[in-house]
């Protein structure tokens, strides 16, 4: 078991290498001594689509909101291109090169489509009107509906909202906290496959998902998490097909 | 063999056999049940048929029809967002579906406020507790008395007219609070308690009422390993009482330790009903957990096809509410 650990550790340090982002045996919590995290490691690529997959309360958004430094890293670090970015203010790591797309109450509902995207680049207005083409040419439901209200949107296009505001810093990574949850079926798989454009656009993306199939599909490589710890990380194709992934969401006795 | 033997040895083994035998028997009654959503019981206590309640475009929960069997323990599992919490709402009288009647006991429930439901018997516990926390243990434990003659007016100015039920009520209350190992802690703030102790004492001020059927919104949600073994205990013993439990839970281990009947459910519908090990096989009910299993890559021709439709939903929903 610790011969496993130890070649884990190994193989994560050889793999990060590199990586725009990467997360070293982060532990945190939102209670002093209560740790929701235990030493989670994990890496993002140039250019990766990564996702998170776990059962209700293995850690997965604490996960992503350590990574942006929303939740309190006890210890362990976060890296940027690079550079220690642990427990970073959120501006800071937003005009560094993070975008984050919480789970919920993502938009402002009382202003416009295009008055959400411009809170986006208020650290850098001169780039609107650039980046408002990208974030348009895709979503062009947005540039359609930009005089609306974003409260006056369905959850899926409130969601491009919020995905469009975060690519207008033009972020190195974007990270998504389950983007799908709550939509209906077709909405689900209309994130999904933005999400896809989005990275093949080339943006490097780290998402938490509860459709952990779907984000399997489409993510290049994925991470399993079991109670705040990595179970394992493996490419979206072998996890897909991986029996114990089912074990952990249903018990041993659930049978692929 | 000599007559006082069988005594002693036969009364001693005759009570264990009691003891273990509740979740046998429960298991027993349900064995001629088939193992499909909405399947008849033979002796439910609830009965509910074509519940459904909207959020705006969003169906929560659309139940055509579900029995709960009396005195057993039955798991109510499903992803998150199944509709699970908001059809515990229904049931109980906290929330009121758009369509669809139940009953409880025969007596039905629809249009009946949530605190004369549980004066019928049907008691709830919540997620997030919701223990009074200014209130002291003992104090929360007498508020969950109902009938209390004190309410009136006029008797409250007359101590002799209450005090003996107050009484009553206070020994009820040492005794579940001794039964959930609160007792020592009766004088406490609620609001000092551990998320673990909160839950017991909701647990137990549910008990107050003497309910036939104890409804427990993911007990083990933020209770400590330690105490969850304790906590998986006092379910058990609700059945041993004679109570039935439906309980809402995410803990696949709890479910599987605890329940004799499990229903899934999944975008509000019931997908699945079944013994424990029956369900969590059950196809429909790993899809739900985690998607359904793409085999193939995402096309070009997928990802066209997936937007177009994602168009008209909006489009759709547009002229749904301008129309």
């Amino acid at each position: 078991m610790a011969d496993d650990t130890a070649s884990e550790r190994a193989a994560h340090e050889k793999m990060a290498e590199g990586a725009v982002l990467r997360a070293d045996e982060l532990t945190a919590g939102y209670l002093p001594g209560v740790n929701i995290l235990n030493e989670c490691d994990l890496y993002c690529r140039p250019g990766e689509l990564v996702g998170i997959i776990g059962p209700n309360g293995a850690g997965k958004s604490t996960l992503l909101k350590a990574l942006f430094g929303l939740v309190k890293v006890g210890a362990g670090t976060v890296q940027l291109k690079g550079e220690d970015v642990t427990n970073e203010r959120a501006d800071v790591l937003v005009s560094a090169g993070i975008g984050f797309v919480p789970q919920s109450n993502n938009v402002f509902p009382s202003l416009t489509v295009e008055e959400n995207l411009e809170m986006g680049s208020y650290q850098k207005p001169k780039s609107f009107r650039q980046q408002f083409e990208f974030v348009a040419s895709l979503f062009p439901t947005l540039a359609d509906r930009r005089r609306q209200r974003a409260g006056s949107l369905s959850g899926g296009e409130r969601q491009m909202v919020a995905m469009g505001r975060a690519l207008m810093m033009e972020p190195s990574v974007l990270l998504l906290d389950e983007p799908s949850a709550g939509l209906s079926p077709i909405m689900q798989d209309e994130v999904f496959v933005q999400t896809r454009r989005i990275n093949r656009a080339g943006v490097s993306v780290v998402m938490v998902e509860q459709n952990a199939r779907r984000c399997l599909q489409i993510c290049d490589r994925g991470y399993v998490l079991d109670q705040g710890r990595n179970a394992y990380t493996a490419s979206g194709e072998d996890l897909m097909n991986d029996p114990k992934v089912i074990e952990l969401y249903l018990g041993s006795l659930a049978k692929a | 063999m000599p007559a006082d033997m069988i005594d002693s040895e036969g009364d001693t083994t005759a009570v264990a056999a009691h003891r273990t035998d509740h979740s046998v028997d429960a298991r027993g009654a349900l064995s001629g049940v088939e193992h499909r959503p909405g399947a008849s019981k033979p002796d439910p206590i609830v009965v509910a048929d074509g519940i459904v309640r909207r959020f705006g475009g969003l169906t929560a929960v659309d139940v055509a029809h579900v029995e709960i069997q009396r005195g057993v323990i039955t798991a109510l599992i499903g992803p998150n967002g199944a509709g699970k919490t908001t059809f515990f709402n229904l049931l109980t009288g906290f929330d009121k579906p758009d369509a669809g009647t139940w009953s409880f006991g025969g007596k039905g429930l629809k249009g009946v406020p949530a605190y004369k439901i549980a004066r019928l018997g049907m008691v709830r516990t919540f997620q997030l507790t919701k223990v009074l926390s200014r209130l002291t243990v003992l104090e929360n434990m007498r508020v969950g008395a109902t009938g209390q003659s004190g309410e009136s007016l006029w008797q409250a100015m007359f101590a002799p007219l209450w005090r003996g039920q107050e009484k009553r009520n206070t020994e009820r209350a040492m005794g579940l609070l001794h039964r959930f190992k609160l007792d020592t802690k009766k004088g406490d703030f609620a609001g000092s308690l551990s998320g673990g102790q909160r839950k017991l004492l909701e647990m137990a001020r549910a008990l107050m009422v003497e309910p036939e059927l104890v409804m427990l919104d993911e007990p083990m949600a933020g209770v400590n390993p330690a105490l969850k073994q304790s906590l998986l205990g006092h379910v058990k013993s609700l059945r041993e009482d004679g109570m039935t439990v439906l309980f809402v839970e995410h803990d696949m281990d709890m479910v599987r330790d605890i329940s004799d009947w499990v229903i899934a459910m999944a975008q509000g519908r019931i997908i699945s009903e079944g013994p424990p090990d029956a369900v969590m096989s059950d196809q429909r009910v790993i899809d739900a957990y985690l998607g359904a299993h793409h085999d193939t890559e995402l096309s070009e021709e997928d990802e066209e096809a997936i937007l177009a439709a994602a168009q008209e939903e909006i489009q759709a929903s547009e002229e749904e509410s301008h129309g």
